[in-house]
């Protein structure tokens, strides 16, 4: 059997399934429903929230972290990486700023996870 | 009058700054990034006293005396020794006649107050040794030190008295009038001398073949050691050898100078064409292990802090060859620097200087009226009083913000560890301490990038770990 | 800080001395998600947990004074640190201490791997450091050392950034950190994860060039002619974190187990003014568990100044199948939090406390069990030992 993760609650069920054809045919393990929908999500379109950073200028850093607000498409995080690589923020940042809306039409926005100071000198 | 000297390590330096006590100019090359990298970066660091070497060898005649200098040079060039004396542990009767024929020798060899111990007097003073212990062989003039410091120290106090020195810059040749060399030929530039000596270490050899001059074949002797974290530091007092052999001194258990637990090193003979060589191996770091056991068995590995390998130009003669060259009138040789070179240092430089370039070779050298004979180490905050840190920080902050917390190492000192020559990682561990310690640089190292970054006005991606390869990152994560 | 809001709200004055430039630890270069599914209901990367608690920090601002850039060089027995900041060097008498200063990474040194000693080895807290908060890339070409969740992450990280991860190599037969890592980081990127493997070889004159990594039996002993060469220039390193406790030494002991400082249930350690929380005492899977036991240290350490007096308690030994268990003593003030992690991994037992028994299933070391035992299911005992009876 395979296994998952379902990260939808701090529970974190191991579900163990097996699947035909993209098709589950067996489960159990997860100790509510939210999990069998997960699992069904994650075999025909698995999403993933993605952690990366962001250029700052002006800023005391060099960086500030930034995710999705959402779990995006699996397959789009290559492209979401080349849009992340051109952009930059000017400082000050602040936790939960958003950095760019609705990315690649995934209904995600880029949110800062951390704040960034100007430098005075700026 | 232009004088080269060959090679940075601590024989080289002490050469050069020797020299720079003369009216002279002084050229020192070195083919590194920085000084003493070569054989004086990895060894046991030891003072030896001198009892070990053959009676009427170049080696007994250097040894005891240069120990000796080494208070003084110690005190001239501020870097610290510590004279806490060696045992020469016998576990037999055979090895216990072994230790009578070094007191004997050593005793010709002029090496002071040697005394044999009981195993109660020995068990008294250094309890963590094997209780199996028969007798002892105690040396008081042994001690111990940092060699690469005293490279830098002798560099930067010459440095002060006019040397020119050469780094990342390696001799391919030389080029010669009537049989006498007029140019050194470098893979930068040409320069012409008068004199030039011989100090290249392990390289000595190739140096003399080029330039047509006296030799002994060179061969690497690899030792590995293993590192313990300082809370093992107070194992041992004292340096602790075993009865020595034919083929070496043995695998010691001695304190470092930091206050660490250093065990090695093996003695493994490689063809001469490995002389970049400095792998450790398994066999190599167990029989370090099992040997030092023996010595000291209770010996906890899970504070291993790391393990590494040095080189000695060994000869087949076993000893060092120091002197003018019959067939260049004016190549001087200070090579195969085995143990005791690091000892008989000072002793040959000062042979070297008065004795052969000036009685032997008949070199008119006049005193400078105005050499500075000290150097001030750089100042270590945390062993300041805490009136004196005080001050030092209201005047500049970055003395009050400590960056290695293993060793307790400021920002002020690795600036000015900076301003006084480190262009590298190593450059500033060397001088500072800096990731020595029991974390090795997990949590000051990318501090200490950011700081060549910012001294040296260089991209971290141009600042290297020892070499001019060693690059440590690539390019910005978000350009 | 967790302990410092305690504190605070007690109405003690607290100073939190930081060595970082800014408060929040690790945290700071955690970029990634997985924080605070306990403590906050939500799913936080490591910089916005932190944030929170530096909001809070805020909030009491009249009792916490919080000094950055101010590193601790001693403690001594009369209670007085010795604290060096750029701004001043002084030193500060306290009532009680808590000492939270976390862990440090199992440098490559110690692992006397052998070979070479070039450039490009770098332990994963470095490497995270060096991408997330300095911007630099460590390297082109790497393997990652450990499957631990860290290495596990940054084989993420650095694939993202362009960076070719050739693989994951891991001792154990199985992997090291939560299987949700093992999915999103290693699977989700194709990258091998090479289990009963360690490297046995490192070459490289100047930089790293090649590693060469060979199978593991059992007793993680070397097989001969298995080795697999890796060329690559960069290794990150995740095999293991040591609680920092040398700052405390003489002062207090230490757990043999965890090699951390021993404490009680209520944070106090074996000297009654010293309190110690998190990693400094026993490594942590999560940073919600860390909290509160750094919330507890602080409640307790206030109590202590207000004039309370608690004894260290009654030893806890880990039994059958527990590798290590924390905290060390137990108090009967309180209900006792425990936790532990058992030897090997077993897929059902039964923990056995005093009178308190819950069965487990799935269980591995590397993933830490968490009970609430209420003092009742504990009285009438000299001593607790924790036991795992498999089933």
């Amino acid at each position: 059997m395979e296994k998952i993760v379902c990260v939808l609650c701090p529970m974190g069920c191991k579900i163990k399934y097996n699947a035909v054809d993209g098709k589950i045919v067996a489960v159990e393990g997860n100790r509510c429903p939210k999990g069998l929908s997960y699992l069904e999500e994650e075999l025909k379109e698995p999403k993933r929230i993605v952690p990366t950073s962001v250029k700052v200028v002006n800023g005391e850093l060099p960086l500030a972290s930034v995710k999705t607000s959402k779990p995006i498409p699996k397959r789009l995080i290559p492209k979401f990486m080349e849009l992340v690589k051109q952009v930059q923020i000017e400082a000050p940042v602040k936790v939960g700023d958003v950095i760019m809306k609705n990315v690649l039409d995934t209904g995600a926005d880029v949110v800062a996870t951390r704040s960034v100071r100007r430098i005075s000198s700026a | 009058m232009r004088i080269a000297v060959i090679g940075a390590g601590v024989v080289g330096s002490l050469i050069a700054r020797e020299l720079c006590k003369y009216d002279v100019e002084v050229l020192l090359i070195e083919k590194n990034l920085d000084v003493g990298w070569g054989v004086t970066k990895a060894n046991s660091a030891i003072l030896h006293a001198g009892y070990d070497d053959p009676i009427g060898s170049t080696r007994a005649r250097f040894c005891s005396v240069g120990n000796a200098m080494f208070t003084e040079l110690s005190r001239e060039l501020d870097f610290e020794i510590k004279r806490i004396g060696s045992y020469v542990l016998a576990f037999n009767d055979e090895e216990t006649a072994v230790l009578h024929k070094l007191l004997v020798q050593g005793e010709k060899n002029n090496v002071p107050d040697l005394t044999i111990h009981d195993r109660e007097t020995i068990l008294s003073r250094e309890p963590m040794i094997n209780p199996q212990v028969k007798m002892g062989l105690w040396a008081p003039t042994a001690g111990i030190t940092e060699p690469w410091m005293v490279a830098i120290a002798a560099v930067e106090n010459a440095l002060e008295n006019g040397l020119r020195l050469f780094l990342n810059e390696e001799v391919v040749d030389f080029e010669k009038r009537e049989g006498r060399i007029i140019n050194v030929i470098t893979n930068k530039q040409v320069q012409r001398v008068d004199v030039v000596i011989n100090a290249a270490g392990l390289f000595a050899d190739e140096i003399a073949k080029l330039a047509g001059a006296e030799y002994v074949p060179l061969h690497p002797r690899k030792g590995q050691y293993i590192l313990l974290d300082k809370k093992l530091g107070n194992t041992v007092r004292s340096i602790i050898f075993p009865t020595p052999t034919e083929k070496s001194k043995g695998i010691l258990v001695l304190p470092t100078i930091d206050g660490g637990l250093l065990l090695g090193p093996t003695a493994e003979d490689l063809p001469s064409d490995r002389k970049s060589d400095l792998t450790t191996t398994n066999e190599g770091i167990q029989s370090v292990k099992n040997f030092a056991l023996r010595l000291v068995p209770e010996i906890d590995f899970s504070l291993v802090v790391k393990t590494f390998a040095g080189l000695r130009p060994e000869s087949p003669q076993k000893d060092f060859f120091i002197g003018k060259s019959e067939i260049v009138p004016n190549f001087v040789n200070a090579m195969a620097m085995r143990s005791p070179g690091l000892t008989a240092a000072p002793a040959i430089a000062r042979y070297i200087v008065e004795e052969v370039l000036q009685q032997q070779m008949g070199l008119k050298l006049t005193t400078k009226k105005d050499f500075k004979p000290t150097r001030k180490g750089m100042k270590k905050y945390a062993e300041l009083s805490l009136e004196e840190w005080q001050r030092a920080v209201k005047e500049n902050p970055s003395a009050g913000r400590m960056i290695c917390f293993c060793n307790e190492v400021t920002e002020a000192e690795i600036v000015e560890a900076i301003r006084r020559g480190a262009r590298t990682l190593d450059g500033v561990k060397f001088r500072t301490r800096a990731m020595f310690g029991r974390c090795q640089g997990g949590f000051c190292m990318s501090k200490i990038l950011k700081i060549l970054e910012r001294e040296l006005g260089r991209d971290a991606s141009q600042i290297v770990l020892k070499s001019p390869n060693s690059w440590v990152v690539d390019g910005k994560v978000r350009e | 800080m967790s302990a410092a809001i305690a504190a605070a709200k007690k109405n003690l004055k607290v100073v939190i001395a930081e060595r970082d430039e800014i408060t929040g630890g690790i945290l700071n270069q955690c970029i990634h998600n997985g924080f605070g599914l306990h403590y906050f209901k939500e799913e936080l990367t490591g910089p916005e947990y932190a944030e929170r608690f530096r909001d809070q920090l805020s909030r009491y601002a009249d009792s916490i004074e919080v000094l950055t850039d101010c590193h601790v060089l001693r403690l001594n027995r009369n209670k007085k640190a010795l604290l060096v900041s750029p701004k001043n060097v002084f030193e500060l008498e306290a009532k009680v201490v808590v000492y939270a200063a976390g862990a440090r990474e199992r440098p490559f040194g110690s692992l006397m791997i052998p070979g070479d000693r070039p450039s490009g080895i770098f332990t994963a807290g470095v490497a995270q450091r060096l991408m997330n908060i300095d911007n630099r890339k460590v390297g082109r070409r790497a393997l990652i050392v450990g499957s631990g969740d860290i290495g596990m992450i940054m084989a993420r990280r650095l694939t993202l950034e362009g960076i070719e991860v050739v693989g994951v190599v891991e001792r154990l037969p199985y992997p090291g950190g939560l299987l949700r890592n093992v999915i999103q980081c290693l699977k989700d990127f194709n990258i091998p994860l090479y289990l009963s493997s360690t490297v046995v070889e490192v070459k490289g004159r100047e930089r790293l060039e090649e590693v060469i990594v060979a199978s593991v039996d059992e007793q993680f002993r070397p097989i001969p002619n298995t080795e697999k060469s890796f060329k690559v220039d960069t290794l990150v390193l995740s095999v293991g974190l040591i609680p920092q406790v040398e700052m405390l030494n003489g002062l207090v002991s230490l757990d043999k187990r965890t090699r951390g400082i021993a404490c009680s249930n209520t944070g106090q350690s074996s000297n009654e003014w010293i309190f110690a929380a998190g990693n400094c005492t026993a490594i942590f899977d999560l940073v919600d568990y860390v909290t509160k036991e750094g919330e507890r240290a602080g409640e307790y350490a206030s109590r202590y100044v207000n004039g309370e007096r608690f004894s260290l308690g009654i030893p806890i030994v880990p039994g059958e199948n527990v590798m290590l268990t924390f905290p060390n003593y137990y108090n009967d003030i309180d209900d006792l939090t425990l936790y532990l992690r058992c030897k090997k991994p077993m897929e059902k037992a039964v923990l056995k406390v005093g009178g308190f028994e819950k069965t487990f299933e799935d269980l591995i070391p590397s993933e830490m069990i968490v009970v609430k035992i209420p003092k009742q299911k504990l009285s009438n005992l000299d001593r607790i030992e924790v036991k795992l009876e498999e089933v």
